[in-house]
């Protein structure tokens, strides 16, 4: 291993504009002329628009336009759309609702933009924005997804009656039924997946700029997926063709998710640049991001998991209904269907599973991916069951899961996927080992002498990642394929730029891609650059989510490599005089076999563009490659997370006293940047658990709209973590990398739920366990001490 | 931001005046409530009168049984007193758990009594230690200057110059965070001095700063966690939000009493 | 630009500065508009992420609740001003740098110069304990505040003796 290669803890190439302060996010971005964009936004959940009187506003200081959905419409500008097509088990198809960018007579969640103004001044917008006369006809709101089915409830799209957009299933019902009819024990639980607010600390931005001399648009956007985009906005939104349309994601602030979206923002910057004939800016306050950002999770869930008498799973099902809010956003069909259900079997050996989801409208905020995306609130309900069917069978909640874990591979789940490779037993061995299962008991009698109630929790987890075979997911529903691009252009000189689809927002690509190719051509790291971002310069790609980048998009970079190791071969061939077959390349040089004679990579790479030793008709000059690669199957990220904790019997508040992970992510590229994505995946799954949740009130206003009472986890509700590893090799991709990104969100909550219960002595607990939460479970469960 | 006007007086008197013209002027003194809730337009006021030019305003000073504090202390300058550390130690404790460091920077004591707001520290410290609050008119006892939530005794043009604590025997403080906003969910603050025993509470009352004088009254007998043991406050008055319910509130009341009593006489609570 | 505007010095990064601004224009938005010093970021509108910490007379500020007009005759210091643009980093920048303390780089000019601070205040020798509880104006979603602990620990120790902690006040 080079000190740069694979494998290497390297610095970060990226950091010192970060450290400096020299970055460039979107908000760093300032357009010669540009004007700025304040939405007027609904205040009401539900409400048809009787009118909206802009005059007052038009004529206020520093206002150049003031634009509605009427003027949208009138430029046929189209809708939103989700791209991924869910069908029902009657085999009908899912109720897309049309989703304007600006809201078209009616208003279907607080925070739905009814109007945008432009003015020269944000403050000035601002003004302009309270002189808007919108007059609102109220109508009644829903915002639980339990209710929005019910007979009753307030309809909110014509187009999906009950407000269900697909009741979709998977799975073997009969056999399942079958299999509960013969169990010794069922274990049942009803779960609530809270909903979350995902805020990266970027709050999202966009700059849309209209160039009337070339007809063209550029769009500066938070985004993980400047190309998706781009495609989503020319090809259904019907801005502008694809080749008139730019879209360049600069430094991203963060995104888990909710920045591979197309919201209606990004859209109306651009459309309004045409309008006003200036580039426009829009920036999100916070408070605004809690109302427009597509939120996470939502499902409420009955889950049941029948045993044999040796313990042994039998059967596992589960009926979700899940919250998609007001509009389907773009991905938003998929994440509680195929990225949900289909991991419902978890590390286990399942015979059978059947899992039934319905999505419904709400009056709330869209909801779509966020970090984990269907696998966490998978997750949670296995490893809930698993852990809850030791207590109550009376066993060791890692025996159990031992037993009944996967041991041989390939392994076909009933649920679709089919895991490759993993070895369940050893991260749960290494982690119990690091975390001293053993001395749980000492510890426990130790914190009840301080009057403290300790717990201990697992997670065996499994996520599929390396999103993902083209093929599958197009027969799935999904829209586009999942693929990922690379380019590699060598210079004269010797130094490489390579061009990924991937797009990083926090992951260190500009470092992780620069060892790859430092290890293969054996070159300095810092003779290597990472393009990504921008339409006009990578050709395609579809975006960094879903831990794909490695997995993906690195494997298309040893696609692009290999061809230009074999093209630069010829060039050394002719350069040595020797047959291209006895070129050898290793270490940065190029030799022939059985002779000591050889040439440096930067010779190979001057030769190529110089050509002075080859015609040009029998070998082209240059040295560039690309390549696409789609990937054979999904990976399957998996480990052990335990978590240990102590509760304030009398406060019920919670303190996470140590975490053990021990993930098995295949070949691991850098180890300190994973390591760093385990932390922040597991803060993400903690905030879950222990204090995040976004609530609604009856009406649809949203009651944490704000730090002030969206609690994100701080540095004091997290301990230091014992991070670790192990390592079976992903078999479909040429690297043997499965990817690290969400495994901590999707591993955690699971962990400290039961963790918590343990300490606490009874199951009825639902997240966010805040500690009037858990002091509320320990007064239903009687366990209250007399006050001391 | 709706637009003001921007005046910096150099005198109280200036500052005074200046409010009595302008009968929706806002004083700015640290400005960490005032300005986030002009950000989020909530509060408009047309001018804002900042008073961080006027001389005297700041500052500590201990005299006999006694200390005093200007109104434009910082509370990080409170938290780092040794004058404070030494006379009233859970004060500059208390002082240094309001906000975060940066916001202790600017957060001024004055600001935060005049505010008044139910979920903050200063008031339980100001009613648990019985202060004199000083004003450019006249003295107003704690017991009478907290009139209800957000809510105070001060008169219009009337400005806070300085707060007088009485140096008690024993005192604690006990906040129990709310995680998002890390105000006190409740924030119980006791203390004795002589016959004179106090229990404030922050946080947890619909109405604002309340005392508990069943509690008062209990330790009145023995200055004990003992004394409060059993002993809870109704939950009728409490607040009730998504952070938690009223008798969650009024359960913390008890608990965090005792533990504050306990950390007066330098006990454990257990 | 509102008819009503004053005009306000001080000084940033070591430089005069004389600006003409809106009396609503925050400390934040002076350095962002009208110096176009962007290292200083925002990421909420409660005075609580953190995001936009500088020093103001050589104490940590959220710049995001003050307003411009407040510092006639001040002194502040931005993430640009730490170190010399093409000079050694600051020993909490490299500390950041060398300990993985940053992933998508937003929150990272208001960490560092919090812990700049929180150095100046509580010494070099930083426990765990102390460096989680003087972070609670600082969100980060990324990291899960586990590396940027390490870093600051480790930034602490390397500012010991040298004249870092001096210059950043």
């Amino acid at each position: 291993m080079s000190a740069t290669g694979i494998g290497a803890a390297v610095r970060r190439k990226e950091d010192r504009r970060f450290i400096t302060g020299t970055g460039h996010y979107t908000d760093d971005i300032n357009r010669p002329g540009q004007v700025f964009a304040y939405f007027v936004r609904s205040p009401h959940a539900h409400a048809t628009i009787r009118s909206i009187d802009v005059k007052s506003a038009t004529a206020m200081p520093g206002v150049l336009a003031v634009l509605t959905g009427a003027e949208l419409g009138a430029d046929k500008i189209g809708n939103l759309i989700c791209g991924w097509m869910i069908h029902s088990k009657d085999g009908s198809p899912m109720k897309m609702a049309a989703h304007p960018a600006l809201a078209n007579g009616k208003a279907c969640h607080v925070g739905d933009p009814v109007a945008v103004v432009l003015a020269t001044t944000l403050a000035q917008a601002r003004d302009a924005a309270e002189k808007v006369k919108v007059e609102y006809a109220v109508l009644p709101a829903v915002t639980d997804p339990a209710a929005a089915q019910k007979q009753g409830a307030p309809q909110i799209h014509d187009v999906a009656a009950n407000n269900t957009i697909y009741q979709w299933h998977l799975g073997d019902a009969k056999a399942v039924d079958a299999a509960f009819k013969s169990a010794n024990h069922v274990t049942k639980l009803d779960i609530v997946n809270n909903r979350l607010v995902p805020n990266a600390i970027e709050p999202r931005a966009a700059i849309g700029d209209y160039d009337s001399g070339t007809g063209t648009f550029t769009l500066w956007n938070t985004t993980q997926n400047p190309h998706v985009a781009r495609l989503v906005i020319a090809a259904f939104v019907g801005m502008a063709p694809e080749n008139k349309l730019r879209v360049i994601a600069p430094d991203v602030g963060g995104g888990f998710g909710s920045k591979i979206f197309i919201y209606p923002e990004e859209v109306v910057a651009l459309w309004a640049s045409k309008r006003v004939g200036r580039p426009v800016k829009w920036v999100a306050d916070r408070s605004e991001a809690f109302l427009c950002d597509a939120h996470g999770r939502d499902h409420v869930t009955h889950a049941e998991m029948a045993f044999d008498v040796d313990g042994k799973i039998l059967g596992l099902r589960a009926k979700t209904i899940a919250n998609l809010g007001a509009y389907m956003s773009t991905f938003s069909s998929s994440v509680p269907t195929y990225l949900y259900a289909t991991l419902m079997s978890g590390q286990y050996e399942i015979p059978q599973i059947y899992c039934e989801v319905d999505a419904v409208y709400t009056n709330t905020v869209p909801v779509d991916a966020y970090r984990g995306a269907g696998r966490p609130e998978a997750t949670f309900v296995v490893e809930r069951l698993v852990e809850v069917g030791a207590r109550e069978m009376g066993q060791d909640p890692a025996e159990l899961r031992r037993r009944n874990f996967i041991k041989k591979f390939p392994h076909q789940t009933p649920v679709i996927m089919n895991y490759d490779a993993g070895d369940y037993n050893a991260s749960l061995k290494k982690a119990m080992d690091l975390a001293d299962y053993k001395g749980f008991a000492k510890r426990k009698r130790d914190s009840a002498r301080n009057g403290k109630l300790r717990g201990i929790g697992f997670s065996t987890y499994i996520e599929a990642c390396g999103i993902a075979p083209s093929q599958a997911v197009g027969s799935l529903g999904c829209g586009v394929g999942l693929w990922e691009s690379a380019e590699v252009r060598v210079n004269p000189t010797g130094s490489v730029e390579i061009l990924t689809g991937c797009h990083a927002h926090g992951q260190g690509h500009e470092t992780t891609f620069a060892q790859l190719v430092s290890d293969r051509l054996g070159i300095p790291i810092d003779n290597v650059s990472v393009v990504h971002g921008d339409t006009d310069k990578v050709q395609f790609g579809m975006g960094t989510y879903g831990s794909r980048s490695g997995a993906v998009g690195m494997s298309a970079l040893v696609k692009a490599l290999d061809k230009v190791e074999a093209k630069a071969k010829k060039v050394a061939a002719h350069l040595l005089e020797a047959a291209e077959g006895d070129i050898e390349f290793k270490d940065g040089k190029f030799s022939v076999a059985g002779t000591d004679k050889s040439a440096a990579w930067g010779d190979v790479t001057l030769n190529a563009y110089i050509a002075h030793k080859f015609a040009g008709q029998e070998l082209e000059p240059g040295l560039k490659e690309g390549a696409f690669y789609d990937p054979t199957n999904f990976t399957f990220p998996a480990g052990c997370h335990i978590c240990e904790v102590e509760v304030d019997i009398e406060t019920g508040n919670t303190e996470i006293v140590a975490w053990t992970a021990v993930d098995d992510f295949g070949v691991v590229i850098n180890p300190m940047i994973v390591e760093g994505q385990v932390h922040g995946g597991i803060a993400q799954g903690v905030g879950q658990a222990l204090c995040e949740g976004a609530v609604y009130d009856k009406e649809g206003q949203l009651l944490t709209g704000s730090f002030m009472d969206y609690c994100m986890p701080r540095a004091d509700h997290l301990p230091s973590m014992n991070v670790d590893t192990t390592v079976t090799k992903c078999p479909s991709n040429p690297l043997g990398i499965k990817g690290c990104g969400e495994a901590g969100a999707i591993a955690a909550p699971a962990a400290v739920i039961n963790a918590i219960t343990d300490a606490i002595g009874t199951e009825d607990l639902t997240m966010p366990a805040t500690s009037s939460a858990v002091w509320l479970a320990l007064q239903k469960a009687n366990r209250m001490p007399h006050a001391a | 931001m709706y637009a003001f006007t921007f005046h910096r007086p150099q005198t109280v008197r200036q500052a005074a005046s200046l409010l009595a013209k302008n009968q929706e002027a806002k004083l700015l003194a640290g400005g960490h409530t005032l300005l986030p809730t002009m950000k989020l337009r909530l509060a408009g006021p047309p001018q804002l009168i900042d008073l961080s030019l006027i001389d005297g305003l700041a500052g500590i000073e201990q005299s006999g049984r006694s200390l005093t504090i200007g109104a434009m202390t910082r509370h990080n300058d409170v938290n780092t007193s040794p004058v404070v550390q030494q006379a009233i130690p859970v004060l500059a404790k208390l002082a240094g758990m309001i906000g975060d460091p940066a916001v202790r920077h600017m957060g001024t004591i004055g600001g935060s009594i005049a505010n008044n707001d139910p979920n903050a520290d200063y008031p339980a410290a100001c009613l648990g230690l019985g202060v004199t609050i000083v004003t450019n008119k006249r003295r107003i006892k704690a017991d009478e200057f907290f009139t209800g939530m957000f809510s105070t005794a001060l008169e219009p043009a009337e400005i806070i110059t300085k707060v007088s604590f009485p140096i008690p025997k024993k005192a604690a403080y006990q906040k129990f965070r709310n995680q998002a906003s890390r105000f006190a969910l409740v924030g119980v603050f006791v203390s004795k001095r002589g016959s004179d025993i106090r229990v404030a509470v922050t946080g947890a009352g619909s109405n604002g700063v309340f005392r508990v004088s069943s509690f008062e009254e209990a330790l009145k007998k023995r200055f004990s966690p003992k004394s409060l043991e059993g002993m809870t406050i109704p939950a009728d008055g409490m607040n009730s939000d998504i952070h938690g319910s009223a008798e969650y509130r009024a359960h913390l009341v008890g608990v965090l009493a005792r533990r504050a009593v306990a950390e007066a006489i330098g006990k454990s609570a257990a | 630009m509102a008819a009503n505007t004053a005009a306000v010095s001080l000084t940033v990064n070591g430089k005069p500065v004389t600006a003409e601004v809106d009396p609503r224009t925050l400390l934040v938005q002076l350095l962002r508009e009208h110096l176009r010093l962007t290292g200083t970021h925002v990421g909420c509108d409660t005075s609580q992420c953190g995001a936009c910490v500088v020093h103001v007379n050589g104490k940590a500020t959220k710049s995001c609740t003050v307003l411009a007009l407040q510092l006639g005759g001040a002194n502040v210091l931005t993430i640009e001003g730490l170190a010399a643009p093409d000079g050694p980093l600051h020993p909490m920048q490299e500390a950041f740098r060398e300990n993985h303390g940053l992933q998508c780089g937003y929150c990272t000019p208001g960490m560092i110069m919090t812990a700049v601070d929180m150095v100046r205040r509580k010494g070099n020798d930083l426990d765990e304990h102390t460096i989680r509880e003087e972070l609670e104006g600082n969100i980060c979603r990324c990291t899960g505040y586990h590396n940027i602990v390490k870093a600051i620990a480790a930034g602490a120790r390397a500012m010991r003796g040298t004249s870092a902690a001096k210059a950043a006040e």
